[in-house]
Formats: structure tokens, C-alpha cells, sequence
């Protein structure tokens, strides 16, 4: 294993971490904005280019590797998490992004995307939901909603979309985030402390596709209409949105998370956000508050909790037999099941 | 006491009579004698077929002697049969004059019907030209267990011990080292300790007192090379091979695999070996093994995925890319019986033709088989060899036959093994176009065409790969159409080297090159079979010649001249004739393709009645 040695120290900018190629999205495409989000985050942080590892899979968003200035894979459909689980247990000195969409992440890889998620492999997921197939040319895909029209689905989708936080949040994920393309800042923040945390994070990025999906996330994502339909969830603090925070999230006497007019049960009543929380409940509830992205949907970090990361305790386990047996000795190895001689 | 040269005998009964164990004890004391041996155990797929039927059969046969010898051995000479089903599956196979051992107690009516017999076939003529011994193993086993404490369900369990003591007796093996694997084996647990004991003593001196048997058997030590001997199944063999292929290499070993039958036990066996710094994922599918594999490749690891048939269909698109992207990883099948589900337990060399051209495009892979168990082991060194030297995938083909039977292993001294050199490369290899140093990944070695290698995690070296058609030299994404035609070649060119570098095939024909009437091809585990056959026509005056591969992909640069020489070829193999066909295809030689596909191995017969048909019918 090659050592891994530090570069001389120097701050990098935005620039360092663009590769030489022509960045080839449709002009408007909400990557760009991401592309530019994470090569600023990770110059900002004073992340080393020779320790990060891009792997994708196939779809528009898996090109993204081919423009990042660092080691990467632009693997098979779906399979991403696949390779980056074997590299991130190989090498727990890397720091590994698996850049993914809804249709490679949720349709041909959805079981490696929830088994990397149970495990807690040292990997960021970052999915670019767009709740279309753009590579393909405009089929629906597992986030489309019901009704979606499509080239695959001329009289309407009839699939119940997955909600991919919620997905993520019943596959043990121990750091739940959505952003969106339109707030560089807020998706720094989340890809940032996505970057710090310990196992698999998640980020869910609604990401516009103004080819063959424009506007989908529009409500939310819009300046217009944002205040009114992005519920900002900011961990300690009330959830509460609107033009001058005239709604909230609150528990009800049914049990249940609702959105209220904040006049109608006073501020007191509003959940305060806690992303801390060992179950995962709260959360899951707070991901099923809209059913699509034309209702109030909450942004922000929904769970960030410790648990042991996978490719810690390979490791660990095997410093700990090494420290046990003594490091392996292949003539003894060879010699383990009885022998006999012949002179 | 009587001496025999040579003895095969085939313990069988319910899959939960436990005569793996018996086959396998047996197995381990006979090597200390040290006889010359080999194995065949043979089980269902279920876990517990229905008992007492003849689905649920399972058996375990050895073939030893005082000489050099190949097979498992075409008839059994003893049968043990715990159980009606076991006598009704093995009787036709038993030699003319074999002994039967037959556990009469489980002969009840209840049992003979589950095994379709309508009266006791121990009871009728049916037996007449068979030594049948009929034995109550069941009672005597309760007997022996009485005053242990054991409950009487329980200690029925330990009558494969009064059977493994009883043919012990027989071919006089000493027992200390089965009573202190009993000791140590059941340590923790003082009853079934006890009864397996003192079942197993009661099989022993049943033998020594019953009078029953006419005499007690001997087979001679055989003559071995001196050295130092154990004996390996192939599945830990092709383990061991690859922690001493990641010691000469000094690149950590990692395997993700899936659980599959007949391949899980390297899981099994890699998983316990932590302190050779191995690294095993069980993977969430077969996919995923050969990913998380292919991803540990890129970070510098020897990279391994093993499974069997179905698992090569699902790894077919990571082999692909692992070809493309030019990274070291070896993909271990042993292969069993397909197609689908097909017969998991079982036995079949099918799946040759998927590993070679199995594949989208060109995907060109070099594929290495294993001979024999104790072969996996050079094997699986060599495959990661050459994965890692071409910066290649490559199959390392073995079979559920190789995989589960044993043979003595003269012990390899692995420092003398010619070190794998990963040589990767640490500093730029290129000055781009404002004259800065930088790192190009696909500019290759001129002979071996391998290309120069940078790990993740070395600075100034980073760079992307994909599964895009990339550029020569640069790897940059490109759609050139000449661009791609010459990486299609190059990557051709990359496998077709490494006959350069491979030993030619050996040809084993007394009379010289062209000597023999007939030339036999063998590969993978047909080679016992086939060299034994081969002997035997020698043996009355015929002329056969063989040559065995252990290289299907590419093959070795001599074989079309071997080949050439001959103007009758038989390819014997456990499918339908795949590298027959290969090899008239590269050769336009005549070759014909014996062909069994029954879930077991050539029988020796076998090969030597169809090599006397070709020349009978000359």
C-alpha cells in the first residue's frame, strides 16, 4: 500500500480541482452549479486532490468524475457504491464520493446503494435527482411522480415514485441530507458536512433537468415561490418557513407531524429540528411531509448519528487477530492441517 | 492379515448420517500411513433432502494405495451403506465381488419403502455375487453409548464413528489420531464427545472380535518423494494460493464474494486468515463482489471475486470494465453443473466457453484452470500473476470435483517462488503540452503492452479511468473511430503476449512428437482421469500420447505445432465439447470431443474405452 504523502501544504483554489476536460452537461443544467458547489467546498476546506476518489456509474451526473482534478471511476450503471465499498475497505485513507442519479442509484443500483448505507462504508452518495432519465433521453425514472409524461410513459406514469430520503433513512443511513442546485451556499454546507461525517453519508441534490424535466423542482427551488414551499430544517431551531415565517412543522394531538399556520398554535408548539436523534423516526416522518415537490418540503440535514464505519472495524479486526496470532506465516499456514514426512 | 495394493471405498448413507466426516477422517489417517489417495465426496444440494430417501444420499469415496495413482478410483471394492437408499443408489457401481458393510438396524420396512425396495434386498439373492457383512451399527452404537448419559436419540448421531471404527479395523489405520481429533473436535462438549468415542472404539473392536471378517487388510506405504507432505482440497488450496500470491506480490488481499455452492468455502477459509492482512466482503450479490473486488484493485489491492456458474453471468459487466479500465483482478469459478440453478453439488467444466467469450464486445481475458486440489494452489498464483503483470482480469477456472476432493501435496517452499512485481508507478510518466510533468495511464510496456499504473493516494498522479473508449496513452474520453480500433487491438495484443511468457504445453508421448496413434487433450480436472486412461492402453501396448492445459486463454504459442503432429485428437471433457471446439477453431485441426456430462468425473474406464475405439477403429 503506497503511503500516502502530503502535498506541500498550499491552499488550492477552485481552478485545482477542475481536470483539463470540457465539461460536456446541455447548457442550463443544473450540474454546473453542483459541479462548481463541490470544487469550491472541497478548495475551502483544504482537501487534498491525491486522497479523493470520484466513482460514479452511468447516467449524465456519473460524467462528473471526468471533471474533477482527482482520482476517479466512471464505473458501470448503478454499481458505483459497489466499487467505492471495495476501494473505501481497501484504502480507509481515501476520501471517496460516489456521484449518482436517481435512475442509477434507485432503479439498476438500488441494492447497493441501501446495503452501503446499512454497512456505514466510508463513502459520501450524492444523488443528482432530476426524477427523469436524461442520458436516455427523457424516460421516467423511480423519483418520477404518478402521472409523470414521459417517452416511456405516454398516458402517464402509474409507478409510486421513491422518496429517496426516506429510502435512505430505512436503509440505517447514519447522515440524511437534501439540498437543491439553486443555493450553492447550502450545498457546500451539506456537502461539507457530508465530507466530516464518519460512514455513508446521503445527499439528495434536487437537480433541475431544463432538457427534458425543466422546472420540476421549481416550487421549491424557485426564488419566487421558495420561502413558501422550502421548509429549512437547521438543527436546534424551530422548522418554520414561509414569506416571514408564518408556517411551521408541529406535532399534532393525532400523533402526527403536520404543517400549521404559526398564529393558529404559537411558536412554543413548533418541533424544534434535532438531527441528532438515535431513531430515525422523526426524521422519516419529517421526509414523508410532502408527497411531491409541489407541496412545503423540508431542505437541510435530516439525521447525522454516529455508529461504527465499516471500513474501520475490517481494519480493526484484523490489527486484532495480527496482534492475537502474530502476522501470518505462510509455511505454518501450509503446514495447519497435519503433515507427514518422507525422507 | 492380507495385503492389497490398492482399495477404493465409498461411505454412504442419509445426508444426515454424516459420512462426509467418516469419508474425511478416514481421508486424514490414511495419509499418515502414507498412502497414496484421492477423493471423491459427492452430496445433495439440500441442506436435508427427506431422510431415508435416495434424494438425500451422500457419500464420500477414497481411493488408496501403495502406488502412485490419479482417480478416486472407477468402483468402489467396500461399500458402506448406513441406510436401504444408500445401497439402492450405489449398488450398480460397487465392483463385482465388493463388500457390502450394511447397517442392518435401518433395513425396517419404513426405510426399504422410502428407498423404493419392495423386500429386503439383504434378505433375497439379489446380493448373492457380493460379500455382504450385515452389521447392526445402530444398536451396537446405543449399546456402547448406554452408560454415558447420552440420550438415545443422540447417540444414534455417532454411528458413523462405529463405521469409520470399523473400517479402520479393517485396513488396520491407527486410531490415536481420530480419538484425539474426537478429543479436541468435541472438547467443549462432554457427550457427544463421549459417545463418538466410545462409538468409534466399538466399530474398532467389533471388527477385532466379531470373527466375522475373514482377515484384516493392509495397504503398503506408497512411495513418496520425500518431503514434506499434508493434504489440501482444492477450495483451500487456491485459498493458500492466494495469500501466498498477495505475500510475493506485498499487495493486500481482498476478496468480495457472494455465497455460492461450491465456492463458499474460500469465503470460509480467507475470512479465518485475518492475520495474513486479508480482507474478505461478503457482498450483497454477486455483482457487488466482483465491484467492491474491481474498486479494491484501483486502490492497489490483490483484487479477488470468487463464485461458480450463475455468479460469472452477473460478474460479466464488472469484467468488462475491469478489462477496459486494464486493472488486476482474478475471478475464481468453480464451475459446477448448469445451466440456471442446474445441479449446485455437482460436478461440470461448462462454463469454459462463457469465461472466454463471455462478454460484451471485445473483452478479451486470459483464463488459468487448476488440475487438481492441491494444483489450485500454483493455479491461483499464477492468475494473479498474470492479472497483475498485464494489468488484466483473469478466470481462474476450478470445479466443485477439484474443489471438495483431497490429495497428498508435497509442501511448495514459497520463498522460492518468483516474486510478483505490482511495479507501480509513483512519478509522472509525461509532459503535457505547457511542459508540466503529468500522468498518463495508458502508456504501456512495449513487449508486455501492460500499461503504467498509479495508485489513488500518490500525488501528482491523478487521473480518472472509465468505461468510455478512451484515448491511447492519455485515457481521455474518445469517440475516435481509429482510436478505438487500436485499443481494441492493443487490448488483444495485451492477452495474446502472455502466450510469450507462459511455458509451453507439454507433450507426453514416449515415442516422441507424432509417436502415438492418438493424441488425448485434457484440461482442468480431466487430467487425472485422462492420464490414468492413457496409462492403462499404454499399459497393453497401445500408443497414446497427452498433453493437458492449463492455459485455455491464450494458449500456449507451441500447442497448434503439438497438435500438429497428430491426426487423431480427442478432447475429453465434463461438458459438450467447448474446447474441442476452441481448438478447431484456432487450429482447423480434426479434433473430437469425448463428452460426459453427468455431474461426475471421467471414470479412467471410460477414457481408455474410447481411446481403444479410435484406434480399434483405425
Amino acid at each position: 500500500m503506497t503511503d500516502v504523502a502530503t502535498t506541500n501544504g498550499k491552499a488550492t483554489s477552485r481552478k485545482d480541482w477542475a481536470s483539463d476536460q470540457e465539461v460536456r452537461w446541455c447548457p442550463g443544467c443544473g450540474d454546473f452549479t453542483i459541479l462548481a458547489a463541490m470544487q469550491t467546498m472541497l478548495a475551502d476546506i483544504g482537501a487534498r486532490r491525491e486522497s479523493t476518489v470520484f466513482v460514479s456509474g452511468i447516467g449524465c451526473s456519473s460524467r462528473f468524475p471526468y471533471y474533477m482534478n482527482t482520482y476517479g471511476i466512471h464505473s458501470i450503471h448503478g454499481r458505483a457504491p459497489a466499487l467505492a465499498s471495495g476501494l473505501a475497505i481497501a484504502r480507509p485513507d481515501l476520501d471517496i464520493w460516489v456521484i449518482t442519479g436517481d435512475g442509477d442509484a434507485l432503479s439498476i443500483g438500488g441494492n447497493h446503494f441501501i446495503h452501503a448505507m446499512r454497512r456505514n462504508i466510508n463513502m459520501n452518495i450524492v444523488l443528482f435527482n432530476n426524477q427523469i432519465y436524461g442520458l436516455t433521453k427523457g424516460q421516467y425514472s423511480p423519483t418520477s411522480e404518478v402521472g409523470s409524461v414521459t417517452k416511456s410513459t405516454p398516458y402517464g406514469s402509474i409507478d409510486t415514485p421513491f422518496n429517496p430520503v426516506s429510502l435512505a433513512l430505512g436503509a440505517e443511513a447514519t447522515y440524511v441530507a437534501r439540498t437543491h442546485d439553486m443555493d450553492r451556499n447550502h450545498m457546500m454546507e451539506v456537502l461539507k458536512r457530508a465530507h466530516e461525517h464518519k460512514g455513508t453519508s446521503f445527499v439528495e441534490i434536487y437537480q433541475n433537468c431544463n432538457v427534458y424535466n425543466d422546472g420540476v423542482f421549481s416550487d421549491i427551488t424557485g426564488k419566487d415561490r421558495r420561502a413558501d414551499y422550502l421548509i429549512p430544517l437547521v438543527h436546534g431551531q424551530a422548522i418554520r418557513y414561509g414569506q416571514n415565517g408564518e408556517y411551521g412543522v408541529a406535532r399534532g394531538d393525532d400523533g402526527h407531524l403536520h404543517l400549521v399556520r404559526v398564529e393558529e398554535v404559537g411558536e412554543d408548539a413548533l418541533l424544534i429540528h434535532d438531527e441528532s436523534l438515535e431513531n430515525p423516526s422523526q426524521a422519516f416522518e419529517l421526509s414523508r411531509l410532502a408527497r411531491g415537490p409541489h407541496e412545503p418540503t423540508p431542505i437541510g440535514i435530516f439525521r447525522s448519528v454516529e455508529r461504527p464505519e465499516y471500513g474501520y472495524e475490517v481494519a480493526r479486526q484484523v490489527a486484532e487477530v495480527e496482534g492475537k496470532k502474530g502476522i501470518g506465516d505462510i509455511a505454518a499456514l501450509l503446514q495447519s492441517s497435519g503433515t507427514w514426512t518422507v525422507n | 492379515m492380507k495385503e492389497l495394493d490398492q482399495v477404493v471405498i465409498r461411505f454412504a448413507g442419509d445426508s444426515g448420517d454424516g459420512m462426509q466426516l467418516a469419508g474425511n477422517r478416514f481421508t486424514v489417517v490414511t495419509s499418515l500411513i502414507p498412502n497414496d489417495l484421492a477423493t471423491l465426496p459427492d452430496f445433495p444440494a439440500e441442506i436435508r433432502a427427506p431422510a431415508g430417501t435416495v434424494a438425500g444420499v451422500s457419500s464420500f469415496q477414497i481411493h488408496f494405495s501403495d502406488h502412485d495413482i490419479l482417480t478416486p478410483g472407477d468402483k468402489p471394492d467396500v461399500l458402506v451403506a448406513m441406510n436401504p437408499a444408500a445401497l439402492k443408489v450405489h449398488l450398480s457401481s460397487l465392483a463385482p465381488g465388493g463388500v457390502i458393510l450394511a447397517n442392518v438396524d435401518a433395513f425396517d420396512e419404513r426405510s426399504l419403502s422410502k428407498a423404493g425396495y419392495s423386500s429386503n434386498p439383504l434378505e433375497g439373492d439379489e446380493l448373492s455375487s457380493y460379500r455382504v457383512y450385515k452389521i447392526p451399527m445402530t444398536k451396537l452404537t446405543l449399546e456402547a453409548c448406554k452408560d454415558a448419559g447420552v440420550k438415545p436419540r443422540d447417540a444414534e448421531r455417532s454411528k458413523n464413528f462405529f463405521a469409520l471404527g470399523l473400517v479402520s479395523w479393517m485396513y488396520t489405520r491407527p486410531v490415536e489420531p481420530t480419538i484425539d481429533w474426537i478429543q479436541k473436535r468435541f472438547a467443549s462438549n462432554e457427550l457427544v464427545r463421549e459417545a463418538n468415542l466410545r462409538s468409534f472404539k466399538a466399530g474398532y473392536n467389533f471388527g477385532e472380535t466379531a470373527e466375522l471378517f475373514e482377515s484384516q487388510y493392509e495397504v503398503a506405504p506408497a512411495t513418496f518423494r520425500s518431503g514434506t507432505y499434508t493434504s489440501v482440497t482444492g477450495n483451500t488450496a487456491l485459498a493458500w494460493g492466494l495469500i501466498a500470491a498477495s505475500r510475493l506480490a506485498k499487495m493486500p488481499l481482498f476478496l468480495g464474494s457472494y455465497p455460492i455452492t461450491p465456492a463458499s468455502d474460500i469465503l470460509h477459509e480467507l475470512a479465518k486468515l485475518k492475520e495474513f492482512g486479508v480482507k474478505t466482503f461478503q457482498a450483497e450479490d454477486e455483482i457487488a463482489g466482483a465491484g467492491s473486488a474491481l474498486g479494491a484493485a484501483f486502490g492497489g489491492s490483490l483484487a479477488v471475486t470468487t463464485t461458480s456458474g450463475p455468479g460469472i453471468d452477473l460478474k460479466a459487466e464488472t469484467i468488462g470494465l475491469a478489462a477496459h479500465l486494464e486493472l488486476p483482478m482474478v475471478i475464481v469459478d468453480i464451475q459446477r453443473v448448469g445451466p440456471s440453478t442446474g445441479i449446485p453439488t455437482k460436478t461440470e467444466q461448462s462454463d469454459l466457453s462463457a469465461v472466454v467469450y463471455g462478454r460484451h464486445g471485445e473483452s478479451p481475458v486470459p483464463v488459468v484452470a487448476a488440475m487438481s486440489p492441491s494444483h489450485a494452489f500454483e493455479a491461483a498464483i499464477e492468475a494473479c500473476r498474470i492479472a497483475v503483470k498485464y494489468r488484466t482480469p483473469v478466470y481462474l477456472l476450478s470445479d466443485g470435483y477439484i474443489a471438495n476432493s483431497s490429495e497428498p501435496w508435497t509442501l511448495p517452499d514459497v520463498s522460492r517462488i518468483e516474486p510478483i512485481d505490482p511495479n507501480f508507478l509513483e512519478e509522472p510518466n509525461h509532459v503535457d503540452d505547457e511542459g508540466k510533468p503529468s500522468y498518463w495511464p495508458y502508456i504501456r510496456d512495449p513487449e508486455t503492452f501492460a500499461r503504467q499504473w498509479a495508485l489513488p493516494g500518490t500525488p501528482g498522479m491523478e487521473h480518472r479511468v472509465g468505461g468510455l473508449e478512451h484515448q491511447d496513452g492519455s485515457g481521455s474520453v474518445s469517440y475516435d473511430p481509429l482510436n478505438h480500433e487500436k485499443m481494441v487491438q492493443l487490448r488483444q495484443a495485451k492477452v495474446e503476449a502472455i502466450a510469450k511468457a507462459i511455458p509451453p504445453v507439454g507433450l507426453n508421448d514416449p515415442d516422441g512428437p507424432g509417436g502415438a496413434d492418438v493424441l488425448l487433450v485434457s484440461w482442468g480436472s480431466t487430467y487425472s482421469a485422462v492420464m490414468a486412461g492413457v496409462k492403462r492402453v499404454r499399459a497393453r501396448g497401445m500408443k497414446a500420447a497427452m498433453a493437458h492445459l492449463m492455459y485455455l486463454n491464450p494458449f500456449p504459442a507451441n500447442l497448434g505445432e503439438v497438435l500438429g503432429h497428430y491426426r487423431k485428437i480427442l478432447v475429453p471433457e465434463i461438458n459438450s465439447g467447448q474446447l474441442c471446439t476452441m481448438l478447431r477453431a484456432a487450429y482447423l485441426v480434426d479434433a473430437q470431443s469425448i463428452s460426459k456430462v453427468q455431474g461426475l468425473p471421467f471414470k479412467t474406464a471410460e477414457i481408455e474405452a474410447a481411446i481403444m475405439d479410435v484406434i480399434d477403429n483405425d
